[in-house]
């Protein structure tokens, strides 16, 4: 197989895992309220409105590894 | 030393927000030298023709879209990176010393490169790569510049106290990891100098890409460039400013995800329509049209999540110029993402191709959506830079009106100048002889193209008012943290 071949079935390869990818993470968004970490999508609109430094993280992150 | 609350530093930010005024007026000024030379060539010799080749516009155009695209634009998205990065992410610059010397040798490296580019473009040495122009030395400090903002929003992201990227840290990480990519791959060059082993001048150098493959780069990168320098940082502002000016969330968070990962997916795709009817392959064409007309999707999502964002607010937008800038931007973000895939349309493309609808295309998105949120960007962060209220509310609302007028002017005269001329270069008669000649189209646009000029300088006087508004801010009211929360202070 020439490297010209391998390029187009990585090609095709890579655009039906893009686009199943990007439809699954669309469907996702469609039917959950909420992400992985139990938080409600629209609350994140809350990390604009309440920036101050001192304000509550959305969501802190985890300061223990 | 005594223990002080920690606070948000805008030093780096303060230096950005400062140049890129700067850079917006030259880059401004220059555009409208241009247009009057276009309506009246004699200005191309304004200052006599021993300084011809420095005022030629040949010579200048290069000059003005380089000062606003990677002088005004950048300079604002990185002043306004350095400012949302921090609070979306509850970090301090401060907290980081690394951080705060990577941020002022981002600033000055860039300060430095500027200076050399308006030299180097102004003495003619060129690439001749649209919007890629710089020879191979410049191309280099632009990947070292590029690189340590890539280290800054890392090293940003690594120390922040908020898990979970807000969507303008999406689009802000869209913009560095795109750009780096578009411009290795578009600046791939042999300087000459070393490789012929010491023939002509050492800057010099040539493209590793020939013909249609070069086409196909140059348009790859020319149409991205317009993605990720023109939109996807712009769009990161508005997410931020919008929802902070208003004071109201995000109308909907799921559709601002929705929307990025639709413009990520879409957007690299659609470069090929800049080569409709040329030698790249039929199918690079197609995809390109067909890409243009899907990408109309991501983009109003994004921009009808704005808009409704002032759902039951908008007596705001009637109040506040402020709001009205990023209101009017993005209803001329929506208006150039349709007009775009309109003109990637083959058959449209046949008429709008190389004539003045594609400038007057260019230029509504970039008055309008990009000047407009810049604009807006900078008013809404000098009362926090600077503590002191916006000098004059009227000024700003006497400014936005003057703005406004200017596009209009600017945008209706090349759609009327662009479609006149797509149907005059095709007209023909009954034997298929060309109706016109090349220079009866020129006689024909010189009133539109005299509307457009003075639009430009209404949109330059309108961008001075601007700068004199934020200088004066510097020494206006000061103003208590608590006036600060939402709506900017603003004094009459």
């Amino acid at each position: 197989m020439s490297i010209a071949e391998l390029q187009s079935y990585g090609y095709i390869v890579a655009l039906v895992f893009l686009s199943v990818a990007l439809y699954a993470y669309i469907y996702h968004l469609y039917v959950q309220r909420k992400d992985s970490d139990g938080h409600d999508y629209e609350d994140y609109s809350n990390m604009a409105l309440k920036d101050d430094i001192t304000d509550t993280p959305v969501s802190e992150k985890s300061k223990k590894k | 030393m005594e223990d002080r609350p920690l606070e948000y530093d805008y030093s780096v930010t303060r230096l950005f927000l400062i140049f890129a005024i700067f850079l917006g007026i030259t880059g401004m000024l220059v555009g409208v030298l241009l247009a009057w030379q276009m309506a009246y060539p004699g200005v191309n010799t304004f200052l006599g023709e021993g300084l011809a080749e420095y005022t030629n516009f040949s010579r200048l155009r290069p000059l003005h879209t380089n000062a606003i695209i990677y002088g005004f634009v950048l300079s604002s998205v990185w002043a306004s990176w350095y400012y949302v990065g921090q609070r979306v992410l509850k970090v301090s610059m401060a907290e980081s010393k690394t951080l705060m010397i990577l941020g002022k040798v981002h600033f000055w490296l860039y300060f430095g490169a500027a200076f050399v580019i308006v030299v180097s473009l102004l003495a003619g040495v060129t690439t001749s790569k649209e919007y890629s122009e710089f020879e191979w030395p410049l191309d280099l400090g632009i990947t070292v510049i590029w690189l340590l903002w890539g280290c800054g929003i890392a090293g940003l992201i690594a120390i922040r106290r908020e898990k979970t990227l807000y969507i303008s840290i999406w689009y802000y990480i869209a913009t560095f990891l795109a750009v780096a990519m578009l411009h290795l791959f578009n600046n791939l060059e042999i300087p000459t100098y070393f490789a012929s082993g010491g023939v002509g001048a050492w800057y010099h150098s040539v493209s590793m890409y020939a013909g249609t493959n070069d086409a196909l780069v140059q348009w790859w990168f020319g149409h991205n460039a317009v993605a990720f320098v023109l939109t996807t940082p712009i769009i990161a502002m508005i997410y931020y400013f919008l929802p902070k000016e208003s004071g109201q969330a995000i109308y909907s968070y799921k559709l601002s995800l929705l929307s990025f990962w639709g413009l990520m997916f879409v957007y690299l795709w659609a470069g090929g329509h800049h080569l409709l009817y040329s030698t790249v392959p039929d199918w690079v064409q197609t995809m390109g049209s067909v890409f243009s007309v899907i990408l109309i999707l991501p983009s109003w999502g994004s921009a009808i999540n704005m808009l409704l964002t002032m759902k039951g607010e908008w007596q705001q937008v009637a109040a506040s110029p402020l709001i009205k800038f990023m209101i009017l931007g993005s209803t001329f973000y929506m208006f150039s993402t349709l007009e775009g895939p309109i003109q990637a349309i083959k058959s449209v493309n046949a008429i709008a191709h190389f004539t003045d609808w594609i400038v007057g295309h260019v230029h509504d998105g970039a008055l309008g959506w990009v000047g407009f949120m810049v604009i807006a960007a900078i008013y809404h962060m000098a009362p926090r830079l600077f503590k002191r209220e916006i000098y004059s509310k009227s000024l700003m609302a006497t400014q936005f009106w003057i703005q406004t007028l200017g596009i209009v002017l600017y945008f209706t005269s090349m759609w009327i100048a662009g479609i006149t001329q797509g149907m005059m270069w095709r007209a023909h008669d009954q034997f298929g002889n060309l109706a016109y000649s090349f220079i009866d189209t020129v006689t024909v646009l010189h009133p539109y193209y005299t509307i457009r000029a003075v639009g430009g300088t209404l949109y330059l006087i309108g961008f001075i008012m601007f700068a004199y508004n934020i200088y004066k801010t510097t020494t206006a009211r000061p103003v208590e943290e608590s006036e600060l929360q939402n709506a900017s202070p603003m004094g009459a």
